[in-house]
Parts: structure tokens; C-alpha cells; sequence
């Protein structure tokens, strides 16, 4: 009984008891990654030549933009499984998702026009990927105010799945266009491309910090995921004895 | 209701032509077509607003930024896209809600005649009640923006393939925020970021024609993105209009 077994998890009451077992273990290692990959990007990492010191905040900002992009894929994945097979723990990891995608991909711009001020004089400028990362950023926003906005649990289940789901299809097109609109008005365009290849060193520092996003957004996925279940499913039986 | 009821009424005698087989394929899509043209024909004014709104709103911009001639060719393009999308967008709420509130929309949906046709069809409505007229009227505030005779013309051909878009788009929009609370700030959060690749393309074209640059390549990714839209619209729409109504 195979397909069972993988079915199993996703019943509230199974999945509650395990995902809090699991979550202090993605935060201890999210911690964890963020100490080693901080203490090499800041300490560790050679000055760059061009940039000096101000270089470092990529070690944030990179990873930051990686999530925003693939926690939305993520988001529209779970979503489409909660709206094909009506599986509701699915469609509540999606809900889980778009607060830590909005999260990051805010921190991409924050730390983008950090860093922009100093390296090209200017807080914000209308590149590609500036632009595209907040259109992300608004879709994410779309997604949880109408989740918000509807009352009725399923309901806002279902259409969040569907913004999801235009929204994905969207994405690269959306993306395209910016770039297109880009290269058409030259004018303000900076290349955020860099020519040089990087250190081995702020390298790992990039990875390791961007593996600390990752147990950083499954950990609080899974702290959130764990709110939302214990609110819809309040009713339950197995709740009062969660919360008991 | 008795805009309805007459409505009902008055479909048997006028429209024998949509049950014939050669149009029975599309029969429901014409069906809410004609239901939907002759609704606003009984309420003129809610067309004329959607249009006022539009000049109102491309008139301010050259109150916002200044006279210049140079300056106003160089962002009249923008302006009236701009414009153009939020026209259509101050049009979207009401796209569902009348049907909605006294129960034709559910009506349509327990129908044996497809549901995704109907939609289609109040869709095809809305834009040319919200969309087309728009497009008839920008080249004459595309002389306000001192814009020239070919220009113009971009202008209306660019607006002919994106104000659909634009109304297939925000269908889904309009039907996903459907009795929703706050429903049209919502609805522009929705749906603004997803226009953007219509006004990238679109006002591309025009300024693409100003600058002496090629238009081929904006109209054809212009129209690519509607027959993408035309294919799939109506089918996201209808599952969204399903939801609403559970």
C-alpha cells in the first residue's frame, strides 16, 4: 500500500505532531548555516577589488533573490496539488508560503538599493531584474490579500490557487517584457552582470547562505502551516488534545 | 430584474439565427453576447463613464508634468496605454456582479449550453462595450499629445490587439474577487502586475513607430499574448467564477 503511505502526511492530525518534530530541526540548521555562511562571506571572503567592502551585502541579497522566485514556484506547485487532488494541507503550505516569498523578495530590493546607492549612485534604477523582482513582489501581495479578503477557508484555497497558478504562467513573461522594455530604453540600465568570475571563497559563502534561506523558509513554513491547521481544524478532536 | 425579464423576452423574437446549427457551436457565447450589449444599451451612462474616465485621466497628465510639446509626444504614448488599462480596469467590477447578485450567474452555470462560452461571450461584450470604444476615441486625444498621422495609426492597431487582452485578463480578476470584501482596490492588485506585459509591448509599439523603429516585432508578441489569453481566459475565468459561486 504504497500510495497510502504517502497520503498519510497529509492528514492535519498526522502531519501536526510530525512537522513540529521536524521544525526546530530546520531552524537549528538554518541558524546554523547563517553563522558559518555570514562569518565566511564577512570575515573570511577577500576585499573586492572594484567594489571594496560594500560587495558583501550580495551574500544577503542573492540568495534573498533566488528564494523570492523559487518559493513561488513552490507556493504555485503546493497550490496546484490542493486545487487537482483537493488535498487541503497542500493549499495550506501554499498560504504558508507567501508571506516568506513576500519576505525575501523585499529583502532582495532592500538590500538591492543598499547596495546600488554606493555602487551606482542611485537607491533604485529601472533594470530588469530590479523591476521584475517587484512585480514579484506585488504578485505576492495580490495572493495574500485575496486569500485574506475571503472568509470562507476553501474558498480562499482555491482562488489563491488560481492567482497562483496565472501568476506562474505569467512569470516569465512578465519577465521577458521587462527585459525587452529594458534593452529598448537604454538609458538608465546598469549591468548587474558581473564580468569577473568570484572567489572560491564568497562562492561557498553564497551557497551556504543560500542553503540557510532554504531551512529558514521551511522551518517557518512549517511553524506556519502548524498556526493555520490548528485554526481550521479547531473543531477537531485531535486539536483540543494538541492544545490541551 | 426588469431589465431581465424583458431581456428574456425579447431574445426568442430577435435571435432565431443563434440556434441554427451553422452557430450552434458559438450559440451561447452570441447568446450572452447580445444579452449583455442590449443590458448596457439600457444604461448608457455606464459606458460614457469608463470612456469620461479615460479622457479625464489622459488629460492630466499634461496638467502633471507641463506643456512642452517635445515632452508630451515623448510620453503621450505611455499616457494614453496607461490611460487605456485603468478604463478598463474601473470597468471589470461590473463585469459579474449584476449577473451575480440576482442569480443569472448561476443560472448560466446549471445550463446544459457550455458555461465557458456564456462567459466567453460576456467577455467579448465587455470589451466592446469598454475596450472598442476606448480605441475609436485615442487618436483623437493622441492630437493632444501632438502624436502624427502614422503614429495614430500604431496607436489604434496597438489598442486593437491590447484592450482584449487587457478585458480577458482582468475577467479572471473580476471573477476571482466576485463578492469578495474590498473587492476593486483587490482586484487591481490582481490584476495591474499581469498587464504589463500588454503595456510594455503596447506602448512599445507606438514609441517604437515615433523613433523610427520597426513595429513588427511589438504587434505580433502583442498578438501572440492574445490568442494565449483568448485560449485560456475564458477557461480560468470560468473555473474562478465556479469557486465563487460554491
Amino acid at each position: 500500500m504504497r500510495p497510502l503511505h504517502a497520503f498519510r502526511y497529509a492528514a492535519p492530525a498526522t502531519f501536526y505532531p510530525v512537522a513540529g518534530r521536524w521544525q526546530p530541526f530546520f531552524a537549528g540548521l538554518a541558524v546554523a548555516l547563517a553563522i558559518a555562511g555570514l562569518g565566511l562571506g564577512f570575515f573570511v571572503a577577500p576585499t573586492d577589488a572594484q567594489q571594496g567592502e560594500g560587495y558583501r551585502i550580495i551574500f544577503v541579497h542573492v540568495p534573498a533573490s533566488w528564494m523570492a522566485m523559487f518559493i513561488y514556484c513552490v507556493m504555485a506547485f503546493w497550490a496546484a496539488v490542493g486545487l487537482a487532488f483537493r488535498v487541503r494541507l497542500a493549499s495550506m503550505m501554499a498560504s504558508a508560503l507567501a508571506p516568506t516569498g513576500a519576505l525575501f523578495a523585499l529583502l532582495s530590493l532592500f538590500t538591492g538599493a543598499l547596495w546600488g546607492k554606493p555602487m551606482w549612485g542611485t537607491w533604485w534604477v529601472w533594470d530588469a531584474r530590479l523591476t521584475s523582482t517587484l512585480i514579484l513582489f506585488f504578485l505576492y501581495l495580490g495572493f495574500i490579500a485575496l486569500q485574506a479578503a475571503i472568509d470562507d477557508p476553501r474558498r480562499a484555497d482555491k482562488a489563491g490557487a488560481i492567482v497562483a497558478l496565472v501568476g506562474v504562467v505569467n512569470v516569465p513573461i512578465i519577465y521577458f517584457s521587462v527585459r525587452w522594455w529594458n534593452t529598448l530604453h537604454q538609458g538608465a540600465s546598469v549591468s548587474v552582470t558581473k564580468s569577473a568570475s568570484m572567489a572560491q571563497t564568497m562562492l561557498w559563502a553564497m551557497l551556504l547562505m543560500a542553503l540557510a534561506f532554504w531551512m529558514y523558509a521551511i522551518a517557518v513554513a512549517l511553524a506556519r502551516v502548524r498556526n493555520i491547521l490548528l485554526e481550521r481544524e479547531a473543531h477537531t478532536e485531535w486539536v483540543q488534545h494538541a492544545v490541551a | 430584474m426588469t431589465a431581465l425579464l424583458s431581456v428574456q423576452t425579447h431574445l426568442p423574437a430577435s435571435s432565431p439565427a443563434t440556434v441554427q446549427p451553422s452557430t450552434a457551436a458559438a450559440g451561447p457565447a452570441l447568446v450572452a453576447l447580445r444579452r449583455d450589449l442590449l443590458l448596457a444599451a439600457r444604461h448608457r451612462s455606464e459606458v460614457l463613464t469608463a470612456l469620461t474616465f479615460f479622457v479625464v485621466v489622459t488629460s492630466l497628465f499634461p496638467i502633471g508634468i507641463g506643456p512642452e510639446p517635445e515632452l508630451l509626444r515623448r510620453i503621450g504614448p505611455g499616457a494614453l496605454w496607461v490611460g487605456a488599462l485603468l478604463a478598463t480596469l474601473l470597468g471589470l467590477p461590473r463585469l459579474f456582479a449584476a449577473d451575480h447578485a440576482d442569480g443569472t450567474l448561476e443560472q448560466m452555470a446549471l445550463s446544459p449550453r457550455s458555461f465557458t462560452l456564456q462567459i466567453a461571450g460576456k467577455v467579448a461584450a465587455h470589451w466592446l462595450l469598454c475596450g472598442l470604444p476606448l480605441v475609436l476615441l485615442a487618436p483623437l486625444l493622441g492630437l493632444q499629445f501632438g502624436l502624427d498621422g502614422d503614429v495614430l495609426g500604431v496607436l489604434v492597431v496597438s489598442l486593437l490587439l491590447g484592450t482584449p487582452l487587457l478585458s480577458l485578463i482582468g475577467s479572471i480578476g473580476a471573477a476571482l474577487t466576485l463578492g469578495v470584501r474590498g473587492g476593486g482596490v483587490l482586484l487591481a492588485l490582481l490584476v495591474l502586475p499581469l498587464f504589463i506585459p500588454a503595456l510594455v509591448f503596447g506602448a512599445g509599439a507606438v514609441e517604437a513607430q515615433a523613433s523610427g523603429l520597426g513595429v513588427r516585432g511589438h504587434l505580433s508578441v502583442l498578438g501572440a499574448m492574445l490568442v494565449l489569453a483568448l485560449f485560456f481566459a475564458p477557461w480560468a475565468t470560468t473555473a474562478a467564477l465556479r469557486i465563487a459561486m460554491e
